[in-house]
């Protein structure tokens, strides 16, 4: 089997322990204020974290990704 | 109690639109065709589904329609700890991104279709392979049940309803229809009818955020309404990690024990790269977004008003909190809308109930039948046998939502939930080069089953979180899945290092991770 180069794991990865340690804390978002457009911090942080959860998730794929053809697994 | 009126609008356009993604699923076939007779290709659709299939494929599988029905209804009646959907559908991406793709690779190389497979070749124990096999096939049953409960609690909505045998002939025709396009297009009828599935439900959330604060008087409005102590988790108290624990551990244990699934499995296995599912790990949270607009409806039905209205008191009744958003969607939208709402719905039950009778088929044809029953079974065999029990499983899901009450299927998914997560070692694991011993993992497995079984029973299976007490008079509430799981672990680890210690060097170079191509 001709060995294919594929992305490995890189120092990028660590990002990707952020969301976790941001939602597992509950303490740190769990309070009415202060509210965005009425929804109070405990919603919009959460959703918020959605987002930067995809961001981050994009930005390590980009940087691992980044040089490899297109057929690598 | 008067009972729920008949929506004739709402009626027309559902059947609408169930009959075109009825039609679309036995199209499925035909689209990038491959030869059905083999489990490779109706099982997994040829490990062909690029990026845009696999988010669809993946996203319809994932967030299920009985997630969709209740979450919301967990807001309504709970409050705030209902939106621990929200942060664990955040943390099943690093995971997918991090672990998911090696095991793909690994499954192309030897060709395996399914969790327990990798986990006979990796460690050379049938038996080890056995107990993941079976863990999955029970987990799965009562999710496919609940699916069919999301349905039931639309097609009442609709107006639906009869006596006896006329009470259940929705559900049954629904079922055939289920049954047969899975029967005949394997994995490319789910791939394909997720794509209008999941159309229509960006669609419905999109317009509720919009058109109900809008009816309500903005978002402050609907939060305004909700009394104090269901809009935040309430402070835990001295001595104890109170409902912080609760809602952090059920997410965290929820996203480990996601992937575990054999639907996610297949799901991730029918990816055509690696690539691919690193990929959807940034993409897929956009379904995360929606999940947690959608929780939301359950303020919004709060703010409505709907479990006092008279006209709902009937559903109420009979589905309990579940009914709360089929009722906010009939009175917060025009018939017609309602019609695409629950449709949206009764799709969203449709997909994923197809894809779980299919990695159910793989796992029994390719880890049970093949290895125990009839070694050396041709693909057309096998085929033939995984397709036959795609109909088994999902008769069986049907038998137990009409025999049974709806919470017995309820209290069985969360035992499922426990019992799935205890395969992570033998599987996540078993991606590392560790030399951890099958008969350790296997002894950890069961230990994880009992002390997590032990520990729903202890709460009469009603609740899924656990108080543990710990030294100190100190209490911590967690999921009791993710405690077994680390009793599990424990064992697994303990006993493999013991094991090791005491075995010759040469009989250290014949561990199964010396030999396993990874």
């Amino acid at each position: 089997m001709p060995k294919t180069p594929r992305p490995g794991a890189t120092f990028w990865r660590l990002l990707l322990l952020l969301p976790i340690v941001a939602v597992v804390w509950v303490p740190f978002y769990d309070h009415v204020g202060p509210t965005l457009w009425g929804w109070p911090f405990f919603y919009w942080y959460q959703m918020l974290w959605v987002l930067l959860t995809a961001i981050i998730t994009g930005v390590v794929f980009l940087m691992e990704d980044a040089g490899y053809a297109d057929d690598a697994r | 109690m008067t009972d729920l009126v008949l929506q004739p609008v709402a009626l027309a356009v559902f059947a609408a639109l169930f009959v075109l993604v009825t039609v679309m699923g036995f199209m499925g076939a035909r689209w990038r065709r491959g030869d059905l007779d083999t489990l490779h290709e109706w099982g997994l659709g040829g490990r062909r589904f690029g990026t845009v299939v696999s988010w669809f494929l993946l996203g319809g599988d994932l967030y299920t329609a009985y997630t969709f029905v209740a979450v919301p209804a967990l807001i309504y009646s709970a409050g705030a700890i209902g939106f621990f959907a929200v942060p664990y559908t955040i943390l099943i991406y690093p995971i997918l991104y991090s672990v998911f793709p090696r095991l793909w690779r690994i499954c192309l190389r030897h060709g395996y279709l399914t969790a327990p497979e990798f986990v006979r070749g990796r460690f050379d124990s049938r038996a080890l392979s056995l107990a993941v096999a079976v863990t999955g096939i029970l987990a799965t049953m009562p999710y496919i049940a609940l699916q069919l409960v999301g349905m039931q609690v639309v097609i009442a909505a609709l107006g639906l309803q009869g006596t006896g045998l006329w009470a259940d002939l929705p559900l049954f025709v629904a079922f055939v229809v289920l049954a047969a396009f899975t029967y005949t297009s394997g994995l490319r009828a789910p791939a394909i009818i997720a794509v209008v599935k999941d159309l229509l439900i960006y669609a419905t959330v999109i317009a509720a955020a919009v058109v109900i604060p809008m009816h309500l008087g903005g978002w402050g409005k609907i939060f305004a309404a909700i009394p104090a102590a269901k809009l935040t988790l309430p402070v835990p108290g001295p001595n104890t990690l109170g409902s912080y624990g609760a809602y952090a551990t059920l997410a965290l244990g929820s996203a480990l024990a996601l992937f575990l699934y054999p639907h996610s499995m297949t799901g991730i296995l029918a990816a055509s790269s690696g690539r691919v599912l690193r990929r959807n790990a940034a993409l897929l949270p956009a379904y995360s977004f929606i999940l947690g607009l959608l929780a939301l409806l359950g303020f919004m039905a709060i703010g409505y008003g709907v479990g006092h209205a008279p006209q709902y008191a009937a559903g109420f009744h009979r589905y309990g909190p579940n009914f709360a958003v089929p009722a906010l969607i009939l009175a917060a939208f025009p018939p017609w809308f309602a019609g695409v709402a629950f449709a949206a719905i009764a799709i969203g039950a449709l997909v994923p109930a197809s894809i779980m009778s299919i990695a159910t088929a793989n796992i029994f044809t390719r880890d049970i039948y093949k290895v125990f029953l009839k070694p050396g079974a041709t693909d057309l065999q096998e085929s033939r046998m995984a397709k036959l029990v795609s109909l088994v499983v999902k008769l069986g899901a049907l038998a137990f939502i009409l025999v049974l009450p709806t919470t017995a299927a309820i209290q069985f998914q969360l035992l499922g939930g426990i019992w799935i997560i205890q395969t992570l070692p033998a599987v996540m694991l078993g991606l590392l080069r560790w030399k951890l011993r099958p008969g350790a993992l296997l002894l950890g497995w069961a230990c994880g089953m009992a002390v997590g079984t032990a520990m729903a029973a202890s709460t009469h299976f009603k609740s899924a979180t656990f108080a543990l007490h710990l030294p100190g008079a100190f209490i911590a509430p967690g999921y009791a899945a993710l405690y077994a799981l680390i009793v599990n672990l424990v064992v697994a680890l303990v006993l493999s290092a013991v094991l090791n210690a005491i075995r010759s060097a040469e009989a250290a170079t014949r561990d199964p991770a010396e030999r396993f191509g990874f």
